[in-house]
C-alpha cells in the first residue's frame, strides 16, 4: 500500500523541484562569494591597522622575534635605532635628541610620529632566510625592516634653530611630490628620555609638549586666510575681480562692527592685488561682505576645511563654517581669518602647495621607502596626487598675488635674493588685545618653477612680516644651499 | 643543525600549505564534472595525496616548532613527541575512513567523503595547536562517531519505517530541547548543553537531524496549506525553545532550514516570501525583547567602541585575521589563543592567522563544494522524503558555516555556532558526521534501487 503510494507520487510529484533546489544553491553560492570578497577586502585594507592596534598582542610577538628597525633621514642619517648593550638589552636611541621629537616620535609609552606610522614595517622583517637561520642558531633576533623618511636633517636643524625659544611649528614640503622635508613643533622633548619624563608630562594636564603643532595645532589663520577669501572673490567675479577698488582709511565699519587694519595702518586707495599684498583688513572685510555665503561654504569644502585631510599623520581637522545664518560681524571676522576660524599649519601648507603646483594637491608624506637589512626595497611610497583644489587659472592668479606680497607688500625682505619667493604673511590675533598675535608665513620658491613650500607659525611673536618672514628666508637659503637653483635651471 | 632545518621548513611550509590547499580546492570543483556519482576517478586519489601531504607538513611544523616548548611536569613525553603520536593517530584515522568506507560501501560519494576527511584533519591539527588535550578528546569523539556512522548506510538500506514516525521526531526533538532549557548547564550565558556521565552533550546538534526527518516526513506527500501550517507551529516551537535557551545560532539554522525545506517541498514562492517577512519580523522582535541579541548586534556594528568588553572577542578575532594576512604568520607563530573560546567559535580566525587568509578562503570553498555536492545529490533523488532530508542537511550545513565564518570576520553578528567538522565540540562533529553518513546512506540506497533515474539527471 505504502509502496504503491510512493510509486504513484514518484511519477507525479517527485519531479520538478530542480529549479527551486538550484535557486537555493545559487543563493548560497552568491552569499559565500560576497563573504569571501569581504574577507579579501578586509585583509587588503586593514592588515596594518590590525597589527598596529595596541590591543593586538601580536606586536609583542613580532618584537620578541625581531629587533625594531632603524629610521633614517632621506640622506641616510640615523634618526632612530635600537642598540644593544653587552647583556643584549635593547634601547631605542634617537641621535638627534629633541630635533625630531614630533616627526619621528617615540615607540615606548605608546607611539607617535614615524615610529607609530611605520610600526608595522619596523617590527616585521624581510631579512634573507639564510640570515634567519644564522640568527636562529646564534640565538639572536632578526633585524626589523628599516624605514627611510623624506626628512632632511639640515633643513630640520635650521627650522629648529629659527623657531628658537618660541612655541610654534614649521613645516617644509616639496611642491611637486608632497614630500615632507622638515616638520618642527615647539615646545619639544627628548624622545631618549620619554620613559623618565612620561609621568610628569601626563601629570601636567596643561602641557602640550606631546602635541605635534604642525599637524595637530589649531590656530586662527589670520591674514593667511585672505588667500581663501580672495579665491572665493575671484570665483564669484570671474571677469571683473581685477577691477576691484577700495578706499582704505584704516578701518571698516558695518553696523556695530568695526575692523581695523594691522597696527592702524592706513592703506589709502587699493585695488585687489594691493589689498592682498598689503594685507588690508578693511578692504578684505569689504570683500567678505560681497560674497555669497552658500558658495563660500562650497569653496571651503573644496579646500578641505572641516574635512578629512589626505594624510597618514595624526592631525586635527581645521574648523570654519560660513552660512547664511551667521551674523555680518562673524562674516567680516571670517573673511580676514579671525573669529572662529581655525587651521592647522599642515593644512595651510597643503593649500599653498596646491597653489604652487597649478592647483593640484600632492598628498604630503613622510615615509619614503622600507628596506630590509640588506638594503633591498621592501616597499616604496610614490608621490600621489589628491586632486585639484582649484583650477590652473585660479592658481596662477593667486601665485601672482602672492608674488606681489614679496615684491611690494608685507614680505619685501624676501625680495632680491638669488631665488624668487611668493607667499602670504599673517598676524593672527588670539586674545583680542592689540599686539598679541601669532606670526604666520606661508609661501614657496622659486616662483617660476615652485620647488619648496614652507609654512611657519610663531606663537605670540607679533607680526608675520617681522617674525615669520625672516625664518622663511633662512629655510629657503638652507634648501637652495643644498640644492642651488642654478642646478635646476641647468637641468632644464 | 635543528635550527637550520626548522627555520627553513617553517618559512617555506607556509607556501607549500597554501599551494596544496589551493590545489585541493581546485580538485573539488574539477570533480563536479563527474556529477554526484563520481565512481572511481583519479582525481579522488589525487585529493587523498594532497590531503595527506598537507597534514604531514602541518604536523612537521608543529613538531619542529614545539621542540623548545618546556616540558609539562604532568606529562613524561615531550611536546614534539606528543605531536608526532597525534599525527600518526590522525593519519591512521584518515586512511581508515578513506579506505574502509569505500571498501564497505562501494557506491559512496567520494568527494563528500574526501572533503569530510580533509576538514576533520585540518580541524584536529588546528585544535591540537590551540589546546593539545582538547585535540585528544576530539579525536576520541571523532573515532566513536565514525564507528556509529558506519552503520548508518546499512540502516538506511534495511529500515523502511522512517517515513512513518513524523510526529515522534518532532515530539522527541522539542522534548530534548526543553530538557536542556530547564536542566541545562549554563556555559557562557547560554543553556545549550546537558552533562551525562561527565560528558557535556549539546542536544540541539542531534535534534537538527530529527527536525529534518520530521519536516521531510510531514511534507513529502502532502503540501496543503494546513499541513504547512501545522509544521510551522511545531517548527516554531523548536525555534522558540532555542531562543529561550539563548542558542541564537541554532534557532536561526532551524528557522532557515524550515523555510527552505517548505519552499522546495511546496515549490511555492509565497512561502519563501512569508519566511523572509516572518524572519525579519521575528529578528526585530528578538532584538527588542532580548538583551543578549542587542549585545550581539552592538558588538557587530561597532566592536571597536566596546573593545574592552562585548567587542573583545570579535576584535581579537579581527586582529587574528588581519595579522595573518595572505600567507599567515606560520603555524605556532601567531597568537590565536588571545581570542576567547577560539577552538569552538573562532577556529576559522585562528586558521586565517596561522595558515593565511588564502587557506581560509580555500577552506570556505571546500565547504561550498560539499554543499554543491549535497545539492547535486538531492537533485537526483526522486523519493521526495529522502530528497528533503538531503536538501535540509545541505542547507543546515552551509548556513552554519555562513554563521560561523561570517560571525568571526564581522560580516554578520557573531552567533557562537561551531564550524562543522573543524571546530572543537564533540556533539557538533558527531552530529555533522551523522548527517554526512545519512547522505551517503541515501545516496547508496538510491543507487541500489536501480539506475533508471540516473540518466534523467
Amino acid at each position: 500500500m505504502l509502496k504503491n503510494r510512493e510509486k504513484q507520487s514518484g511519477s507525479t510529484k517527485h519531479v520538478g523541484n530542480f529549479v527551486e533546489i538550484i535557486l537555493t544553491m545559487v543563493m548560497f553560492s552568491v552569499l559565500f562569494v560576497v563573504m569571501s570578497v569581504y574577507l579579501v577586502h578586509f585583509v587588503a585594507t586593514n592588515e596594518q591597522d590590525m597589527i598596529n592596534n595596541s590591543y593586538n598582542s601580536r606586536q609583542e610577538i613580532l618584537l620578541s622575534r625581531n629587533y625594531r628597525g632603524t629610521i633614517y633621514s632621506r640622506d641616510g642619517e640615523v634618526l632612530a635605532q635600537t642598540v644593544l648593550d653587552d647583556e643584549q638589552n635593547e634601547t631605542r636611541e634617537y641621535p638627534f635628541d629633541e630635533l625630531f621629537a614630533h616627526a619621528v616620535g617615540y615607540s615606548t609609552q605608546g607611539r607617535m610620529g614615524v615610529e607609530a606610522q611605520a610600526n608595522y614595517y619596523l617590527i616585521n622583517t624581510n631579512t634573507s632566510i639564510s640570515n634567519k637561520v644564522a640568527n636562529d642558531m646564534a640565538g639572536l633576533k632578526n633585524p626589523g625592516d628599516n624605514v627611510y623618511t623624506t626628512l632632511d636633517v639640515q633643513i630640520q636643524q635650521v627650522a629648529d634653530q629659527q623657531l628658537n625659544v618660541y612655541n610654534g611649528a614649521i613645516i617644509v614640503t616639496e611642491v611637486s611630490t608632497g614630500r615632507i622635508l622638515a616638520m618642527v613643533s615647539h615646545p619639544d622633548f627628548d624622545p631618549n628620555e620619554i620613559t623618565q619624563i612620561w609621568d610628569s608630562l601626563l601629570e601636567d594636564e596643561s602641557s602640550t609638549v606631546l602635541l605635534n603643532r604642525a599637524t595637530q595645532g589649531l590656530y586662527p589663520p589670520g591674514s593667511t586666510f585672505k588667500i581663501v577669501t580672495a579665491l572665493e572673490y575671484i570665483r564669484e567675479n570671474p571677469g571683473t575681480w581685477n577691477g576691484y577698488t577700495y578706499q582704505c582709511n584704516g578701518s571698516y565699519r558695518h553696523g556695530e562692527s568695526r575692523i581695523s587694519c594691522y597696527h592702524g595702518s592706513n592703506h589709502g586707495a587699493v585695488n585687489f592685488d594691493s589689498s592682498f599684498a598689503k594685507s588690508c583688513n578693511s578692504s578684505f572685510a569689504n570683500i567678505g561682505m560681497k560674497l555669497d555665503r552658500t558658495q563660500f561654504q562650497t569653496t571651503l569644502d573644496g579646500l578641505l576645511f572641516d574635512k578629512k585631510l589626505p594624510l597618514t599623520l595624526t592631525y586635527a581637522k581645521s574648523g570654519v563654517a560660513v552660512s547664511t545664518e551667521m551674523t555680518d560681524d562673524e562674516m567680516i571676522q571670517t573673511s580676514i581669518g579671525q573669529g572662529r576660524t581655525q587651521i592647522t599649519p599642515i593644512h595651510l601648507n597643503m593649500i599653498t602647495c596646491a597653489i604652487a603646483n597649478n592647483g593640484l594637491l600632492m598628498k604630503p608624506y613622510v615615509i619614503d621607502r622600507v628596506e630590509n637589512d640588506a638594503g633591498n626595497t621592501v616597499k616604496a611610497f610614490k608621490p600621489a596626487s589628491y586632486g585639484h583644489l582649484m583650477t590652473e587659472d585660479e592658481s596662477q592668479i593667486l601665485r601672482d598675488m602672492m608674488t606681489s606680497v614679496v615684491e611690494k607688500g608685507t614680505a619685501t625682505s624676501l625680495k632680491g635674493l638669488s631665488y624668487t619667493v611668493a607667499g602670504k604673511t599673517g598676524s593672527a590675533e588670539y586674545n583680542n588685545v592689540k599686539g598679541d598675535s601669532h606670526a604666520w608665513f606661508t609661501g614657496f620658491a622659486p616662483v617660476e618653477n615652485p620647488e619648496v613650500c614652507v609654512t611657519i607659525i610663531v606663537e605670540g611673536a607679533g607680526s608675520g612680516g617681522d617674525y615669520a618672514v625672516p625664518i622663511a628666508r633662512r629655510l629657503f637659503d638652507a634648501y637652495f644651499e643644498e640644492k642651488p637653483v642654478t642646478d635646476q635651471e641647468v637641468a632644464q | 643543525m635543528r635550527g637550520r632545518m626548522s627555520e627553513y621548513v617553517l618559512e617555506l611550509s607556509k607556501y607549500f600549505i597554501c599551494g596544496l590547499m589551493v590545489l585541493y580546492t581546485l580538485s573539488c570543483f574539477y570533480a563536479f564534472r563527474y556529477g554526484a556519482r563520481g565512481g572511481k576517478r583519479p582525481v579522488y586519489v589525487i585529493q587523498i595525496i594532497l590531503m595527506l601531504l598537507l597534514q604531514t607538513i602541518c604536523f612537521v611544523d608543529l613538531i619542529l616548532g614545539s621542540k623548545d616548548t618546556p616540558m609539562d611536569d604532568s606529562v613524561s613525553v615531550s611536546m614534539d613527541m606528543q605531536y608526532l603520536f597525534l599525527f600518526l593517530f590522525v593519519e591512521f584515522f584518515l586512511l581508515a575512513v578513506l579506505f574502509l568506507v569505500p571498501a564497505i560501501y562501494d557506491q559512496c560519494n567520494r568527494l563528500l567523503l574526501n572533503n569530510m576527511c580533509m576538514l576533520i584533519g585540518i580541524g584536529l591539527m588546528m585544535i591540537s595547536r590551540l589546546s593539545f588535550s582538547s585535540a585528544i578528546k576530539q579525536y576520541i569523539i571523532v573515532l566513536v562517531s565514525l564507528i556509529i556512522s558506519l552503520l548508518i548506510p546499512f540502516i538506511f538500506s534495511k529500515v523502511r519505517f522512517l517515513k512513518k514516525m513524523t510526529w515522534l521526531y518532532a515530539a522527541v526533538g522539542i522534548a530534548l530541547l526543553s530538557v536542556v532549557l530547564i536542566l541545562g548547564d549554563e556555559t557562557r550565558g547560554s543553556n545549550i548543553s546537558v552533562a551525562i556521565a561527565d560528558i557535556a552533550f549539546q542536544p540541539s546538534e542531534f535534534v537538527k537531524i530529527l527536525f529534518l526527518f520530521f519536516l521531510a516526513g510531514a511534507l513529502w506527500e502532502e503540501t496543503s496549506f494546513l499541513r504547512v501550517a501545522i509544521t510551522a507551529v511545531l517548527a516554531g516551537m523548536h525555534v522558540i525553545v532555542l531562543v529561550l535557551s539563548t542558542d541564537l545560532g541554532s534557532a536561526l539554522i532551524f528557522f532557515i532550514a524550515y523555510v527552505l525545506v517548505v519552499f522546495v517541498a511546496t515549490r511555492n514562492y509565497l512561502y519563501l516570501l512569508a519566511g523572509a517577512v516572518g524572519g525579519s519580523g521575528a529578528a526585530i522582535a528578538a532584538y527588542h525583547l532580548f538583551s543578549h541579541v542587542r549585545i550581539r548586534v552592538l558588538a557587530w556594528q561597532d566592536p571597536w567602541s566596546y573593545i574592552d568588553n562585548k567587542g573583545f572577542q570579535i576584535t581579537q578575532s579581527l586582529f587574528a585575521v588581519g595579522s595573518g594576512s595572505w600567507f599567515g604568520m606560520g603555524i605556532l607563530k601567531g597568537n590565536p589563543t588571545a581570542i576567547p573560546i577560539v577552538s569552538a567559535d573562532f577556529i576559522f580566525s585562528s586558521i586565517c592567522e596561522e595558515l593565511g587568509v588564502i587557506v581560509g578562503i580555500c577552506l570556505i570553498l571546500v565547504c561550498v563544494s560539499c554543499f554543491i555536492s549535497i545539492m547535486q545529490t538531492a537533485l537526483c533523488i526522486f523519493d521526495r522524503f529522502y530528497q528533503l532530508i538531503v536538501y535540509g542537511i545541505g542547507i543546515m550545513y552551509i548556513f552554519q558555516i555562513f554563521l560561523a565564518v561570517g560571525g568571526g570576520i564581522k560580516f554578520i553578528p557573531h552567533t557562537g555556532v561551531t564550524l562543522p567538522f573543524i571546530s572543537y565540540g564533540g556533539s557538533s562533529v558527531m552530529a555533522t558526521m551523522f548527517m554526512f553518513f545519512i547522505i551517503q546512506g541515501i545516496f547508496i540506497r538510491l543507487q541500489q534501487e536501480g539506475g533508471k533515474h540516473v540518466e534523467k539527471s
